[in-house]
């Protein structure tokens, strides 16, 4: 893990260009009505942004609207400046099932689409390399072979990520990438994409409805809410890594989002 | 447990062929000739003809008819399928036709098959493939409304052109679904294929049948249906068998 002096102080800049900015978003629902409006969000270059909300207060509706995946009835989202139409080569999604395709071995999982026509044109040899490198930083070198029905659920979550790190994404888009594991691999897992993410010089936008989750592994968590949801408060965590070792600060975030959470009900 | 597994197939077939032999002894003591409808005669037969080479032409060309119609059912059976699936708009106009079309026996097309296509191989074709090609379909299209919506939408973060879906997430997601098509239109197949090689061919296990009870030569006949019974099990068998190696790799 990172030394608590290795972190980069991004969240108290406030500097880092913006990778992702959300301005004005509102999306509804044929049937559904509206989901959420009015929502702005930036995630800056190498930020890990939490965005915290309880199930089906459309934070996975935000995410795929931030990621291009789905048009928003009103707002814009850009892509390291650029308005956004569809998903962007630089980014990467994770998802809360690993949806690993079953008729590819490990090395095929993770190298999935590198070679489609619209992403950035690169040499055989290099995206072999980086199929490799995403394999070994997330512990399955030696498993190359293997499908992922021979695989267990904290593995394939581990192909799944190294899918999204092949990539080399400048920020990727985790949707409960965690909440199908156990405890134990679940925490072993938030630390890992601290890890790696840190390392790939990634940005992450993390949704999860885990106030833990959301404390261990962001820079800056936003508590989404109500209906039509929208943003309702923001922190910024400057705990180091590894959070576990501060229990005050951790317990003392802890209770003003649980505060938080209470007032956004009534 | 072995010996039992083996047994007791055994043992039905044994006592199948058993109730053959007294239904043809009783049929023989009102109908003398038909004594040679008995398991005994059609053994015989049926050993003299896998001698000859005449069984095994006609043998040879029903499989062919069967791989040129399961291939036709195939080429129309598959896009259709895969557009029944992703096309809500196709498939609600399409799904009472095929539903209504499945249900015609394709043995009612015959006169018109015969008339559009004249007589020989092509209308058999087309009655084999017509019955093949809706279990392909729908079983292709149920694939692909079951694929995991999640790997459409990698494939969507992908910017997969609509090419590269099919051909590297759609494909390879529904062949065990393809594969179980496979296997329910062979069955069929095979069924249809002896009545529709009943009439306007010189040639195949149908048209064997046929020319046995015009020759009177029943013991043939009855061998002709064991032949056919066997190849169909067979054929049954390969089918499984790949559909079961498919999903193990």
């Amino acid at each position: 893990m990172n030394s608590p002096l290795a972190e980069p102080a991004i969240a108290e800049a406030g500097l880092a260009p913006a990778v992702l900015e959300g301005r004005g978003l509102s999306y509804a629902h044929a049937g559904v009505g509206t989901i959420f409006d009015g929502v702005s969000l930036t995630v800056r270059r190498r930020e890990i942004v939490a965005l915290l909300g309880s199930s089906g207060c459309g934070k996975s509706t935000l995410l795929r609207v931030l990621a291009g995946l789905e048009k928003p009835v009103a707002g814009e989202v850009c892509f390291l400046g650029d308005a956004l139409a569809e998903p962007h080569p630089r980014s990467a999604l994770v998802f809360q099932q690993p949806s690993l395709l079953p008729w590819l071995n490990l090395a095929g999982n993770v190298g999935f689409g590198l070679d489609f026509v619209h992403q950035p044109k690169a040499a055989k040899a290099e995206l072999a390399e980086r199929v490799s490198a995403a394999i070994e930083a997330v512990g399955l070198a030696g498993r190359e072979a293997a499908y992922p029905s021979q695989l267990s659920g904290g593995m394939a979550q581990r192909a799944a990520l190294a899918r999204a790190l092949a990539r080399q994404p400048e920020l990727l888009f985790a949707d409960e990438p965690f909440s199908a594991l156990d405890a134990i691999t679940r925490a072993e897992m938030q630390a890992l994409l601290v890890d790696v993410v840190h390392r790939w010089h990634s940005a992450v936008l993390l949704v999860t409805h885990d106030i833990d989750e959301a404390i261990l592994v962001a820079d800056r968590i936003v508590l989404m809410g109500g209906r039509p949801g929208r943003l309702v408060q923001e922190w910024t965590v400057d705990i180091p890594h590894p959070r576990e070792d501060f229990p005050e600060a951790v317990s003392a975030l802890r209770l003003a989002i649980l505060a938080a959470l209470r007032h956004s009900c009534q | 447990m072995r010996v039992v597994n083996l047994l007791l197939p055994l043992t039905g077939l044994l006592a199948a062929a058993l109730l053959w032999a007294v239904g043809a002894g009783w049929l023989a003591s009102h109908t003398p000739v038909a004594a040679s409808f008995a398991p005994l005669p059609a053994f015989e037969a049926l050993s003299q003809l896998l001698q000859g080479r005449d069984l095994w032409i006609h043998v040879g060309i029903s499989l062919q008819r069967v791989g040129i119609g399961l291939v036709i059912a195939l080429v129309l059976g598959i896009p259709l399928g895969v557009l029944t699936g992703l096309s809500k708009w196709f498939s609600r106009s399409t799904t009472p036709l095929f539903q209504f079309a499945r249900m015609i026996s394709p043995l009612s097309w015959m006169p018109l098959a015969v008339m559009v296509l004249g007589v020989g191989d092509a209308p058999v074709y087309f009655l084999l493939a017509f019955a093949a090609v809706w279990p392909i379909l729908l079983n292709t299209a149920s694939g692909v409304a079951q694929l995991d919506p999640n790997w459409l939408l990698l494939a969507r973060s992908l910017s997969a052109t609509r090419r590269e879906t099919i051909l590297r997430v759609i494909l390879p997601g529904i062949t065990a679904h393809i594969l179980t098509g496979v296997r329910l239109a062979i069955g069929i197949i095979w069924i249809v294929l002896v009545p529709a090689e009943m009439l306007g061919v010189s040639a195949g296990l149908g048209y064997f049948i046929l020319d046995s009870r015009d020759r009177l030569a029943y013991s043939d006949l009855m061998a002709a249906i064991l032949v056919i019974g066997f190849l169909g099990y067979l054929l049954d068998h390969a089918a499984r068998s790949l559909h079961r190696r498919w999903l193990h790799a």
